[in-house]
């Protein structure tokens, strides 16, 4: 065990264990935000640069401090290690760099997007963005194209976190879903028009932070904070049968994996819980699934908002 | 007289077939090496010889092969870096182009010093030329049992197979190469785990550059203390730059490491000064991710010592009034250069070739790229030169890989010493459109 102090908070962790997560296993406010990085995922992470984080003793045996800032989801700790992150300046404006350059080729259409109100760099440019963009150039654009019947990829929305290709990595090792071309052109695509043919493939739309794959059988057909989410189950062959059915009145509009509080797909008895294709398209109807009850959602989150109020809300009446 | 000891025998005619090379003393290292001594003697030498990595960080070649890691039964590799993409650095082709059984003779004894039994030249794809002489140069060596099973009688067996790139930047970025070599896509890997530990197909690997390879022969042949005399201080051995833009003899040039800048630009031996009788304006020593530095600080530093063709003395200053030797692309503007559009001709190719995996390099080089577009082609505003600056900060030190901060510095530098340029671009469009050079108002201090 090795300890590691990160914004003043001391813990004790296994050798080997990221700055991450050991933040996530404090919890709360120390946590670095993780836009590429998915636990779940081997190989994810380093890339989007939002876990930064100042390293001012890197360890009990060399307290010297870590020149440049590290990315918390790619470094290990070491014994006597001491972390700052919302206690830093640096972090906050170097991260603040970071979501700037995330977000000065993102088309901002967040009215029009069904990511809006699950969405990370939403809820990250909440915390970091400003008001105000210095990017005064012509955005890059693409057409969104289809990845297969059942998965809409938004390219203008991708920050390219890689995660849809590690799950289609592991997934087949077919290299069928990757990324085309270099720098500010790279985008994510499928190789001549093929798809990942494979009945867990809809796990990419769960693993994308922002609305660049969206779900087809769910697209524009409500906003997700309209729609209750709730624990639901069913006997399935392929997968654990485990999932979220977001429903409006006794419909149900979607379904998804179950996600904790980082939006990684959650460990049901100790397996990761994704879900099959089947249960994401077709199992659409009530019958299909057991009600479990209510999912916990963060009450910070617009999709807590409008739910689970007891009786019929009266709307305001205006000019009265 | 410069000495010569990589490119010695260059004007030799037929240098480049094995029976001229041999007769030259070529593999006499390779002898030496596997006859008299143990590997652990070969790297002891290197690092005796203070070598330092030749394709542009400049780290200490024998304290990198002292780091491999040498679990037992798992194989090591040797990669020598050819992918030589920087703009201004052209040394690397030369030497391989007119000496190439240096290089082979090179990898055998780097390969016997760190224990590889497959080695390979990873080249760039715009090369392929070379691929060629190298290929032929490595099949004589076969055929004269310096490469393949128990060379020299010795047990040691090596192969070594060169392999091209698709001609891209980033793959050679040492992690990025590896992984070009494994056939995937040349995207830098995130470290740790370091090559030293996890490389080639997860093995222990050591990546050199082509010169620094080369440079092992002759520091086995005469030994490590006697290399480290050559040169100045911790910049022992000879260096070769490749010398570019407006000069009377541009080309590629071994010096002795601690002739002064103004010799190597000005000297009759070297570069014979500007051409077409003009000034000098400002160079870039080290290949374009190096900054800048403006006429005054090229020959002298700002605390007014010579400037020396070392590591040490062109970095004197910081970057606050230095600069850096790095690949030794020495890229040299006369009077009528502009900073201007040649800092957006080195973003342009940092856009180009950035990898786009991490966020601050991807979008922030092709920001950088279409700001100084603009400011270049009239169009730009004064806010736009802070806006450099600001964007410059937030990529640098923030990237999975170095191209990032290759792409910071010479923007960095060129406003800091030539703001002056960029803001004409603004307050005066019209002449600064019709010129296609930049401002000089001082004269060069010398000549
Ligand atoms: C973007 C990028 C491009 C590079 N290109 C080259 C190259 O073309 N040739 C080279 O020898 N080293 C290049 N390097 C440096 C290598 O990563 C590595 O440090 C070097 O090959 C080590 O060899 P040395 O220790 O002998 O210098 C590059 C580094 C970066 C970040
Ligand atoms: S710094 Fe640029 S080239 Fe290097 S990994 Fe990041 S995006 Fe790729
Ligand atoms: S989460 Fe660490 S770099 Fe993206």
């Amino acid at each position: 065990m090795v300890k590691v102090t990160i914004d003043d908070k001391t813990i004790e962790v296994e050798a080997g264990t990221t700055i991450l997560n050991a933040a996530r296993q404090i919890g709360g406010e120390v946590v670095p935000p993780a836009m590429c990085y998915y636990s779940k995922l081997t190989g994810s992470g380093g890339k989007c640069r939002t876990c930064l984080v100042e390293v001012s003793q890197g360890s009990e045996k060399d307290p010297r401090p870590m020149p440049k800032l590290v990315a918390s989801c790619s470094t290990q700790v070491m014994d006597g290690m001491v972390v700052k992150n919302k206690t830093s300046q640096r972090v906050k404006e170097n991260r603040d760099g970071v979501v700037e350059f995330l977000l000065i080729n993102h088309p901002l259409d967040c009215p029009i997007c069904d990511q809006a109100g699950e969405c990370h760099l939403q809820d990250l440019s909440f915390e970091n963005g400003s008001q105000k963009t210095r990017f005064e150039e012509e955005k890059r654009t693409y057409e969104p194209i289809d990845i297969g019947d059942k998965i809409k990829l938004h390219m203008n929305r991708c920050i390219l976190c890689y995660r849809c290709v590690h799950v289609a990595n592991q997934l087949t090792n077919q290299r069928v879903h990757g990324i085309l071309h270099r720098g500010e052109h790279a985008e994510i695509s499928t190789y001549i028009e093929k798809a990942v043919d494979n009945d867990f493939s809809g796990n990419m739309i769960d693993v994308c932070p922002v609305g660049a794959l969206t779900d087809k059988t769910f697209r524009f057909k409500s906003r997700v904070w309209f729609l209750k989410p709730m624990d639901a189950s069913c006997e399935c062959s392929k997968c654990s049968g485990k999932a979220v059915v977001w429903m409006f009145g006794n419909e149900i509009y979607r379904v998804t994996a179950r996600k904790d509080q980082y939006g990684e797909v959650e460990d049901i008895d100790g397996k990761t819980a994704w879900i099959c294709n089947e249960c994401r398209y077709d199992k659409k109807d009530l019958k299909n699934w057991t009600i479990e009850g209510p999912r916990k959602i963060n009450r910070h989150s617009v999709i807590s908002t409008n739910h689970y109020t007891e009786g019929k809300v009266e709307p305001k009446k205006l000019n009265s | 007289m410069g000495r010569r000891i990589l490119l010695e025998h260059d004007n030799v005619s037929g240098i480049e077939t094995y029976e001229v090379y041999r007769k030259q003393g070529g593999y006499r290292s390779v002898e030496k090496a596997i006859k008299k001594m143990s590997p652990e003697q070969v790297v002891e030498e290197v690092q005796k010889s203070g070598l330092r990595g030749r394709g542009g960080a400049g780290f200490p070649t024998g304290m990198k092969w002292s780091f491999i890691a040498k679990p037992e039964g798992v194989p090591r590799y040797l990669l020598c870096n050819a992918d030589e993409s920087e703009p201004g650095t052209f040394k690397d082709r030369y030497l391989m182009e007119k000496i190439p059984h240096l290089l082979i003779e090179g990898m055998i004894v780097s390969s016997y010093a760190l224990g590889c039994n497959q080695s390979y030249i990873y080249i760039r794809g715009e090369y392929m030329w070379i691929l060629d002489i190298l290929e032929k140069a490595i099949a004589e060596a076969y055929a004269n049992g310096w490469l393949g099973k128990n060379i020299l009688g010795s047990g040691f067996n090596l192969d070594l197979s060169v392999a091209p790139g698709g001609g891209a930047y980033i793959c050679g970025e040492e992690t990025a190469l590896i992984e070009s070599l494994e056939g995937k896509r040349g995207n830098p890997r995130i470290k740790p785990p370091f090559p030293a530990v996890k490389g080639l197909w997860g093995c222990p690997t050591v990546v050199n550059n082509v010169e620094s390879i080369a440079a092992v022969v002759p520091i086995v042949n005469d030994g490590g203390e006697e290399y480290a005399k050559i040169g100045l201080g911790k910049s022992t051995g000879t260096k070769l730059i490749s010398a570019s833009g407006n000069l009377v003899r541009p080309g590629v040039y071994e010096i002795e490491m601690g002739i002064t800048v103004e010799e190597f630009i000005y000297g009759d031996e070297w570069c014979r000064g500007i051409a077409n009788g003009k000034k000098l304006k400002a160079c870039v020593p080290g290949g374009s991710s190096v900054p800048i530095l403006p006429h005054y600080l090229v020959c002298k530093t700002a605390t007014g010592e010579d400037r020396l063709m070392t590591y040490e003395s062109l970095a004197d200053g910081g970057f606050a009034s230095g600069s850096m030797l790095g690949s030794g692309g020495f890229i040299v503007f006369d009077e009528d250069q502009c900073v201007v559009r040649n800092t957006w001709n080195f973003a342009r190719f940092y856009a180009h070739e950035s990898c786009g995996q991490c966020s601050p390099c991807r979008e922030g080089t092709g920001w950088m790229e279409k700001v100084l577009n603009r400011l270049e082609h009239g169009q730009g505003n004064m806010r736009d030169i802070d806006l450099l600056a600001e964007i410059n900060k937030k990529i640098e030190g923030n990237t999975i890989c170095p191209l990032g901060d290759a792409a910071a510095w010479p923007v960095a530098a060129a406003i800091r010493h030539f703001r002056e340029e960029f803001e004409w671009h603004v307050n005066d469009r019209e002449t600064s459109q019709k010129r296609n050079y930049g401002l000089v108002k001082e004269p060069s201090p010398i000549k």
